[in-house]
């Protein structure tokens, strides 16, 4: 069969001075030029994007820059953007992405380019090494013999272990779209890894590290992380159980708590979600800086005829979520 | 640009990283330097486990006549007692830095069955055991803070005065050569698959570290000895992991027979893998097989367990082939996985170039002889990592930093540019590689033979002469691969040819070198290991080493 592949090239004649490539906004300090150049390979119908690209390499221009090794979903060197989404070009059938027989690849616009479909992966190693992924471990440390644990805490991490850290979670991260500083899907996943290890001696200091701005709390549950992860590791997941960690550990005095907690709370008294208390019940009443620093966004809300109503309405049937609180436990 | 450290690692993956840590331990200014990410290494696809003797019933002498029996006695036994006996701890240390082996019904470390072995002594993590242990070994390497060069291809050690003192490599990111001296290096850049297609080893996995101690005049040992594992998926040639038979797995022949029974009635699919590899080989040839291959069979464990156990294979015969394990049998045939030969070194993994250290699967000390056994390669990388480590640390303290190198940089560079400036004649590295390839396993596969290894090394000597004439599609500095492609395509013509001397050289079938010409073991000639030297433009020079026995002398191997 044959298949049409576009692919977005960056062709640089300068190395990239390490530490001038932002991760956002677009567009990057010192980026290479764009163009996208079309390619035609004959391949079968089982074959994946990466066949293309490597029968494109080998055979029609060997100037292709494109990160691969193991082929099969493992070493996770070939993250990119297929079709516009964040992919493993190994795993990616032709057939399934193809549209009229036409695939576009490219190196995803949230990360910093090296060159063709090299991305700078920099920001995402960065995020890993922020969270300190590695075991402290707890004392005394068993003489001569492993650490009694039982299996059901190490399955519980093996969703995590599952990663490849192929990056596509942060590259089509919404939160990192507008916060380069945001810890970012993977690098939570393996904090909780290590937070949730049983042999682990830190677990409350790295509950407080994760707690503070960029951390847990930034993520906006969109769930792209979740279903771009070709690993079924499910950061969100991860990040959700860690949030409950922390506020079980006490670390409620940040926003994304009182946030959960105000949310929490409208829907117990009204049945729905009074927007116009969110805001100050999240970053404080008297945390006039913050305050005003939503002021210009409030601004364009009520232009665009999207801000909410003054006077909050109760819904009918209060008591029915009443009753649903009660019998979850609720927040409080 | 010039770098200096006490010792560098080459390569970044489990031998390399256990090694760079023991260096770091021991106060060493240590750097490891990879064409990689380390994460990207191909020890992550190890699938399903890691060996020692911890359990009742169970000893580090049996598990060393395990190894040893499976290596048909071409192992060196001093070297596989230190292996065996010191795994136990290796493993404890792994579980200390966090790996999250399975455990059983108390909360101890539990274990599989796995080939060749006479006790379940298999300690794994699912079966992503080889991507569990690489990243834990990872994030203690930054726990330590070590330095790390990523994505640095190395082009040649630096080696004045017939000492090992550095590494010079291209930078990818700039395009620039570099050299970065050191006391000692340690080469642990793992396998060469490539030379082979299909082989179920990583496009990275092109014998680089080999080659280039080869070509300083490091000793190649075993390199006769390639592995074919007897499960690799259909087409694509992807690992269908041991783990899968040792769970329960059957072997079928289009029959829908069991015929494991007729090679190896008391280990069946558990035998050696050359043992199960040959087995299939001839079921395939004698028409037996379905489209040159053999079916395994896991639909009896029941998809709880496969999910559970055995998910990545299960996902990749899924995405690859589109066939679901749990209801269907999997086609699978031997395929070329693992190199038991390589860099020839001493039990604390120097070779006999003072300064030069390598170990893991470039390595030969030697531990797996003839045929390695399932799960045994991860404890390898561990135990000799560690040893390379502290020797080459405590070796660094007798040498005083090496001066100079400009020149030798220099002349890499000139090398280098030379290359990048060959006009195309037509030849291409991809064409070469295919060809060599297809070659290697035609000719050097399971079976051999003199007619079919004189062709090979006939055919290997044309492809280095077109070699010659290839040119770099690719004018950029900047993350240039073509230019890396070329010169891996250097490293593994060199490994081929070895290989192919090697088994010429060995006139007896033994271990995973099976040559119809000579179909017996032969005790009395070569019960001894086959010693490459690079030639330098002529043909390598061939030595022998003998044997080192302990307490096992060679017996009749079956299963």
């Amino acid at each position: 069969m044959k298949w049409t592949i576009e692919v977005g090239r960056y062709d640089r004649t300068q190395a990239p001075k390490p530490g001038t490539t932002r991760p956002y906004p677009p567009p990057y300090e010192n980026a290479p030029a764009k163009r996208y150049q079309t390619f035609e390979v004959e391949l079968d119908d089982q074959a994946m994007v990466l066949d293309a690209l490597i029968a494109i390499r080998e055979y029609q221009d060997e100037s292709l820059a494109v990160r691969c090794a193991c082929r099969s979903a493992i070493c996770g060197s070939c993250g990119m953007w297929v079709n516009g989404h964040a992919r493993l070009a190994c795993i990616s059938k032709l057939r399934d992405v193809a549209q009229d027989g036409k695939v576009t690849v490219e190196s995803p616009p949230s990360m910093p380019v090296i060159r063709d479909l090299v991305a700078d992966m920099t920001p995402f190693w960065e995020k890993n090494r922020k969270v300190k992924p590695w075991l402290e471990n707890k004392t005394p440390v068993p003489s001569g013999e492993e650490y009694r644990v039982p299996n059901d805490a190490m399955e519980n991490l093996i969703q995590e272990v599952s990663c490849i850290s192929c990056g596509l979670c942060l590259m089509d991260c919404e939160s990192y779209g507008v916060n380069p500083n945001f810890i970012g899907p993977a690098a939570l996943a393996k904090a909780y890894r290590y937070s949730a290890d049983p042999r682990d001696d830190k677990t409350t200091q790295r509950l407080g590290e994760y707690s503070k701005p960029d951390g847990v709390w930034d993520c906006t549950h969109c769930y792209e992380c979740v279903s771009v992860c070709p690993k079924g590791v499910a950061p969100l997941e991860q990040i959700l159980k860690l949030r409950r960690m922390a506020v079980e550990a006490g670390f409620t005095d940040n926003a994304g708590t009182r946030h959960a907690e105000a949310f929490a709370d409208s829907v117990r008294d009204s049945g729905r979600l009074n927007e116009l208390t969110l805001m100050p019940k999240s970053f404080g009443l008297f945390n006039i800086r913050a305050q005003l620093a939503s002021l210009p966004a409030a601004f364009n809300m009520m232009r665009a005829g999207k801000l909410p109503p003054i006077i909050h309405h109760k819904i009918p049937h209060l008591e029915r979520i009443k009753t649903i609180f009660k019998r979850l436990g609720g927040i409080k | 640009m010039i770098l200096d450290h006490d010792v560098v690692v080459l390569g970044a993956g489990l031998a390399g990283m256990r090694a760079a840590l023991e260096a770091a331990r021991g106060g060493a200014n240590v750097a490891v330097l990879s064409k990689v990410h380390p994460v990207r290494s191909h020890s992550g696809a190890a699938q399903g486990g890691i060996n020692a003797a911890i359990g009742a019933g169970d000893s580090w002498e049996i598990h060393a006549f395990d190894t040893i029996k499976g290596s048909d006695y071409l192992a060196d036994q001093d070297a596989v007692e230190i292996m065996t006996s010191e795994a136990p701890q290796d493993i404890i240390e792994l579980e200390h830095m966090g790996v999250i082996f399975y455990r059983d019904d108390e909360g101890r470390l539990g274990t599989r069955a796995f080939g060749g072995a006479s006790k379940a002594r298999t300690y794994f993590v699912g079966d992503i055991t080889g991507q569990a242990l690489l990243y834990t070994l990872y994030d203690q390497i930054l726990k330590a803070d070590v330095k790390v060069y990523e994505e640095w291809f190395a082009t040649a050690l630096y080696a004045p005065d017939g000492t090992c003192r550095g590494v010079v490599a291209i930078d990818m990111l700039s395009g620039e050569l570099n050299l970065v001296r050191a006391k000692a290096v340690i080469v642990a850049t793992g396998g060469m698959g490539r030379v082979y297609e299909p082989s179920t080893n990583a496009l990275i996995c092109t014998g680089d570290g080999i080659a280039l101690a080869y070509r300083i005049g490091a000793p190649l040992m075993d390199m006769e000895m390639v592995q074919y594992h007897p499960t690799t998926l259909k087409g694509s040639g992807f690992l269908m992991t041991e783990a899968a038979r040792g769970e329960g797995a059957f072997l079928l022949n289009k029959d829908g027979e069991r015929f494991m029974q007729r090679y190896a009635p008391k280990m069946m699919e558990l035998a050696s893998r050359d043992v199960v590899s040959r087995a299939e080989t001839v079921e395939i040839a004698e028409g037996r097989g379905i489209d040159g291959n053999v079916l395994l069979d896991l639909r009896h464990l029941g998809a709880d367990l496969i999910m559970s156990k055995l998910p990545q294979i299960h996902e990749i015969a899924l995405d690859f082939l589109g066939i679901d394990m749990i209801t269907d049998p999997v086609p699978v045939r031997p395929g070329m996985h693992y190199i038991m030969g390589g860099v020839k070194t001493d039990v604390n993994g120097a070779s006999p170039i003072p300064g030069l250290y390598s170990a893991g699967e470039c390595a030969c000390v030697s531990v797996h002889g003839g045929n390695r056994l399932g799960a045994n390669s991860l404890l390898d990388t561990l135990v000799f990592g560690r040893r390379s480590g502290k020797a080459a640390t405590e070796f660094v303290k007798t040498v005083t930093s090496p001066a100079s190198g400009e020149d030798f940089l220099a002349g890499e560079q000139r090398r280098i540019a030379a290359l990048m400036t060959r006009p195309y004649t037509g030849e291409t590295h991809a064409r070469l590689r295919l060809e060599l390839g297809t070659l290697m396993d035609e000719k050097v596969g399971v079976y051999r033979d003199e007619a079919g290894l004189n062709e090979a090394l006939a055919g290997v000597q044309a492809l280095k002469r077109r070699y010659a004439s290839v040119a770099v599609g690719d004018k950029s500095r900047i993350y240039n691969q073509a230019l890396t492609f070329v010169l891996e395509l250097g490293f593994m013509l060199d490994c081929a040819e070895a290989t192919i001397y090697g088994a010429i050289t060995r006139k007896e079938s033994r271990g995973a070198q099976s040559r119809t010409d000579y179909p017996q073991r032969n005790d009395a000639e070569w019960l001894k290991h086959v010693v490459i030297r690079y030639g330098d433009g002529g043909p390598p020079k061939i030595d022998y080493q003998p044997v080192t026995i302990t307490k096992w002398p060679p017996q009749e191997r079956t299963y």
